[in-house]
């Protein structure tokens, strides 16, 4: 899912209050604080897994999940809605006769889901009879009985509904009062209660945390039938609700006064901001197309590794397995082996489950392996891929990297994207030094526009604010720009990026991949980038 | 538990109603089977089965709101549940735009059950899923695709007497088909209600045919070109575009269909004027539910007429607002078209590209609805009424509002996606490709 379903979402709650969501069913606000009993989770799993075993299945894995979800949405001076919604049920994984099965069920009782094991275990039976080669799982040790928690300083569970409803009123009536026509400001707010246990001997308790403050702010001219939005700079975040405390240290500002976010989000600040660049971009010139040096800032450059390094680098997607949908990879096995030049020298990338505040962040993936930090790209080099137990033997590993997840307890666990993140460059280098060596360029910021193809080679992409750096200084907002490309030669044009000390997240809470279509989040951290001598096209089209 | 009959959701949906002591009330019961078998590889790779029902109730005082929801069925559970959302109502800050639930409402039922799509065992996934695999295996190719399917209740019901009981089914089967070296794909998809019509066997063909005609793509220089969108291919971009067509946005000046100094574009040409686009619940091809979320009545209702703007979609909120009837949401978007098939647009072409599938649709200028997005699994030239050779894909840079102006013939429309909508293939002049993909 992406930004687009996510508005189609907040509509459909705006609208639609009633109808049953993807999301599972709404729920008081007070049950978003407590939790399932572990003891009870267990019993659900034993169940699940003796059944599962008595029937056959020579592997078998139990997820009791709790899914919470509180969405605060408003537009101008009205909320909107505010809907909490919780899932909760069991879901069952089996091996039988060498092949997969599962089911799930909303029953929480230990009959409802022993029979969700019987019926996962016939259903792999029914599958092995074309199966050619039977499924092989790499070793993951059982951990016993162990727990793991998002590092969050405040659970945005337990902060009163009223202190989210000012604050986002807050906002709107800053943006409103900054001149622009129209705002929408939401608060996202994710917990997933996940018991884990298999019968390797683990029962995984863990409590993990997202946030998210999206806004958008659009100024309308009737007069010229001309309208413009601009989204919030806010990233989503594995935090709670200390994110929104907007402190000083975490603010990175331009020269032109362009302020961007790190750990925390000032969100009224950017409401400001945001209603001014709205009816700055009404007046703003047209870019004219052409090659640029692009200076992107890493909550734009984000979604760029996310689309042309964590896709073409999940090993499911390079053997095949998501070839009728989100499509396969141009990274293949032969270039990993012949040590194929993704990027430049100084281009690392590296896949990490462990980052504090990402939202890839957990203790263990969904089939109890540990997570941990590997590289993917090494000084400009292919060195790896992402994968899961049932496919590390393909590409010589002993182990999975921990990459297993599922959006729901109803949806099946398979490989997800981990947090992949573009490593800091090791010299001394802040935004203003790298803009003042470029004569002719554009300073990208914020998501816009993105589409990449089915093996990851050719992108397009836009983002939220647009400015002209001419002779190393940075001039007036452009318009109408978006950049194409072609992955290798992209990341091989990669010339310059800032010190750690520029480090910075971005973040998608509804990456999509899978049939039936899970989402999941992930985080993308980098420092501010440059790339050399990139085709920019301009947009601006008319209808006449 | 998963399927509750009509009589059965009823008895539910009073109780919560009569447990309830705030303005209005109203209530959704739902629940369902999903089924689905997935394959890559020309393996199984998952499959598995899930059921749930949810009970979601809303209470209002006054223009406050509450909703809260259980899935125990019991009157202790059906009371406390009432009483949850009376508690959050009571907190709530009251919403200026809060409509009250319909009144008692009149249904004509649509006709989206099939009996073989409830039916569908794993054994017949498995069949399904080896109906693709199979010949893939025999001659060489890689099947990867996916059957889903679904069974579902839907039950409604509010303080004012309104009631809506409807069961529907579906069944979506898509394949890719890819060459043992990675230089050829080819794709077919088919979306049912009654799973009889599914024809896995048949269907892998024409991927295969595909995956076999795509090898050694010729590279051609992006412009402009006249294309043959498979409807597949069309309904990506059109699909899209029907996302934009409310009222509201329009009236407030931020949509394609606003009007320079104010106000909309209905009665406005922005098409060809063969173009004609209209909604149907009772439509039996793409059937749809017959109430829309707020339980209003679906009917028959033109959007694009000749080429013009007949009608826009309001919300019951901005319906009061701007002093129009309520009108239902759409259900589903049906485009009409000519008698011809995809085959006889080729037959018919002199140059030109054919476009199996369009990919990765984003919105690029929502001032012009200017898409990018990808051709994929099958682009071949066209000359002289023949497929002559594949080719490579092409990035596009397009606004569906210019290509249904750039119309040269619409083929025979056929219901495609999640079977909401149908679409003709088209065949269209000055379709703007941007850039090459090296994708296969």
């Amino acid at each position: 899912m992406d930004r687009r379903d996510f508005l189609a979402l907040s509509t459909f709650f705006t609208g639609v209050a009633l109808t049953p969501s993807i999301f599972g069913k709404a729920i008081a606000a007070e049950q978003l604080q407590d939790a399932i009993d572990i003891a009870v989770k267990k019993r659900l799993a034993d169940a699940a897994l003796g059944a599962a075993t008595a029937a056959g299945a020579s592997y078998c894995d139990v997820r009791v999940g709790r899914y919470l979800r509180q969405f605060v949405i408003t537009r101008e001076r009205n909320v909107e809605n505010i809907v909490n919604t919780e899932s909760t049920g069991t879901g069952v994984r089996v091996i039988a006769d060498g092949s997969w099965g599962f089911a799930a069920t909303n029953e929480m009782t230990e009959d409802a889901v022993a029979n969700a094991a019987r019926q996962a275990t016939a259903i792999a039976k029914a599958n092995a009879r074309i199966q050619t080669a039977p499924v092989q799982l790499a070793p993951t040790p059982g951990v016993g009985e162990v727990s793991w928690r998002t590092p969050i300083q405040k659970n945005a569970m337990e902060v009163p509904i009223a202190d989210k409803v000012n604050l986002l009123m807050s906002v709107n009536d800053a943006a409103l009062g900054a001149g622009a026509s129209f705002v929408n400001s939401l608060l996202f707010l994710v917990n997933e209660q996940k018991y884990f246990a298999s019968t390797d001997g683990s029962y995984i308790d863990q409590d993990v945390h997202r946030i998210w403050a999206p806004l958008t702010v659009t100024a309308v001219d009737t007069t010229t039938g001309k309208f413009r939005s601009r989204e919030g700079l806010s990233a989503p975040m594995g935090l709670g609700y200390e994110y929104m405390d907007g402190r000083a240290e975490d603010k990175f500002v331009l020269s032109n006064g362009l302020t961007t976010y790190g750990k925390s989000y000032d969100m009224k600040e950017d409401a400001i901001a945001a209603a001014q660049d709205a009816q700055a971009k009404l007046k703003a010139p047209s870019v004219k197309p052409g090659k640029y040096d692009l200076v992107l800032d890493p909550n734009h450059l984000g979604l760029t590794i996310h689309e042309s390094v964590g896709h073409p680098l999940e090993l499911d997607r390079v053997l095949g397995y998501e070839a009728n949908y989100a499509g396969t990879s141009f990274a293949t096995m032969d270039k990993r082996d012949e040590g194929f030049k993704y990027g430049s020298e100084i281009v690392n990338l590296f896949a990490d489950k462990t980052q504090v505040g990402s939202l890839g962040a957990v203790g263990y993936d969904d089939e109890g392996v540990k997570c941990k930090r590997w590289d993917l790209v090494k000084d400009g080099i292919l060195v790896d891929y992402q994968t899961i137990r049932d496919q590390a033997h393909i590409v010589g590993k002993d182990e999975s990297d921990g990459c297993c997840y599922a959006d729901s307890w109803s949806s099946v666990q398979f490989q997800r994207m981990a947090n992949v993140s573009l490593a800091p460059g090791k010299t001394k280098m802040s935004t203003a030094d790298m803009i003042a060596g470029v004569d002719n360029g554009i300073y990208i910021a914020g998501r816009g526009s993105f589409s990449i193809d089915q093996q990851r080679y050719n992108a397009q992409f836009g983002g939220t604010v647009f400015y002209e750096i001419k002779g190393g200084k940075l001039g007036p907002m452009i318009e109408d720009v978006a950049y194409q490309m072609r992955t290798p030669e992209f990341w091989g044009s990669c010339s310059a990026i800032c010190d750690e000390s520029d480090y910075r997240m971005f973040g998608s809470f509804f990456d999509g991949k899978g049939q039936p279509s899970q989402v999941s989040a992930v985080s993308h951290g980098s420092s501010t980038t440059r790339f050399d001598g990139i085709n920019v096209i301009n947009t601006a089209r008319s209808l006449g | 538990m998963s399927i509750l009959s009509e009589a059965q959701a009823k008895a539910i949906l009073d109780k919560v109603i009569a447990f309830s002591t705030a303005d209005n009330t109203s209530a959704v019961l739902s629940g369902g089977i999903g089924g689905n078998v997935r394959f890559a590889r020309n393996d199984i790779s998952t499959s598995g089965i899930v059921d749930d029902v949810q009970l979601a109730v809303e209470v209002a005082y006054g223009k406050r709101v509450g909703t809260a929801s259980i899935n125990q069925f019991d009157d202790a559970s059906l009371e406390r549940v009432v009483r949850r959302a009376e508690d959050l109502a009571k907190l709530a800050p009251e919403n200026p735009e809060y409509m009250p639930p319909v009144g008692k409402q009149t249904y004509t039922a649509t006709d989206t059950f099939s009996e073989a799509t409830a039916a569908l065992t794993a054994e017949a996934r498995a069949k399904i899923a080896e109906a693709s695999i199979l010949p893939c295996r025999e001659r060489g190719l890689i099947a990867a695709g996916f059957l889903e399917d679904g069974h579902t209740f839907f039950a409604h019901a509010n303080s004012n007497g309104n009631f809506g009981y409807q069961r529907s089914t579906i069944a979506d089967y898509t394949c890719t088909v890819r060459t043992e070296d990675g230089r050829g794909s080819g794709w077919v998809a088919s979306n049912v209600k009654d799973v009889a019509e599914l024809d896995a066997a048949n269907d892998i063909q024409i991927a295969m045919r595909k995956a076999a005609a795509s090898v050694d793509a010729k590279a051609l220089e992006p412009g402009k070109y006249t294309v043959i969108l498979e409807p597949a291919a069309a309904s990506g971009l059109i699909s899209f575009m029907m996302n934009f067509f409310d009222a509201r946005s329009a009236d407030e000046g931020r949509s394609f269909l606003s009007k320079q100094g104010g106000g909309n574009k209905i009665g406005e040409q922005i098409m060809d004027p063969r173009v004609n686009i209209y909604t149907d619940p009772a439509n039996p091809t793409v059937p749809a539910m017959p109430w829309d979320g707020d339980g209003l009545p679906r009917e028959r209702t033109k959007i694009i007429d000749a080429g013009k703007v007949a009608n826009l979609q309001y919300s019951r909120y901005w319906a009061s607002k701007q002093g129009k009837p309520e009108t239902a949401g759409w259900g589903n978007t049906i485009m009409e078209g000519g008698t011809k098939s995809t085959a006889e647009l080729i037959a018919s072409t002199e140059r030109g590209i054919l476009v199996t599938r369009t990919w990765y649709i984003r919105m690029v200028d929502p001032q012009t609805v200017l898409l990018t997005g990808l051709t994929r699994d099958g682009t071949f030239y066209i000359e002289n009424g023949q497929l002559m050779y594949p080719i490579k894909n092409f990035r596009f840079n397009e606004s569906p509002v210019i290509m249904l102006n750039n119309i040269d013939e619409l083929g025979r429309s056929v219901r495609v996606e999640d079977g909401a909508m149908m679409v003709p293939p088209m065949k269209l002049r000055d379709f703007t490709f941007t850039s090459l993909s090296d994708a296969v």
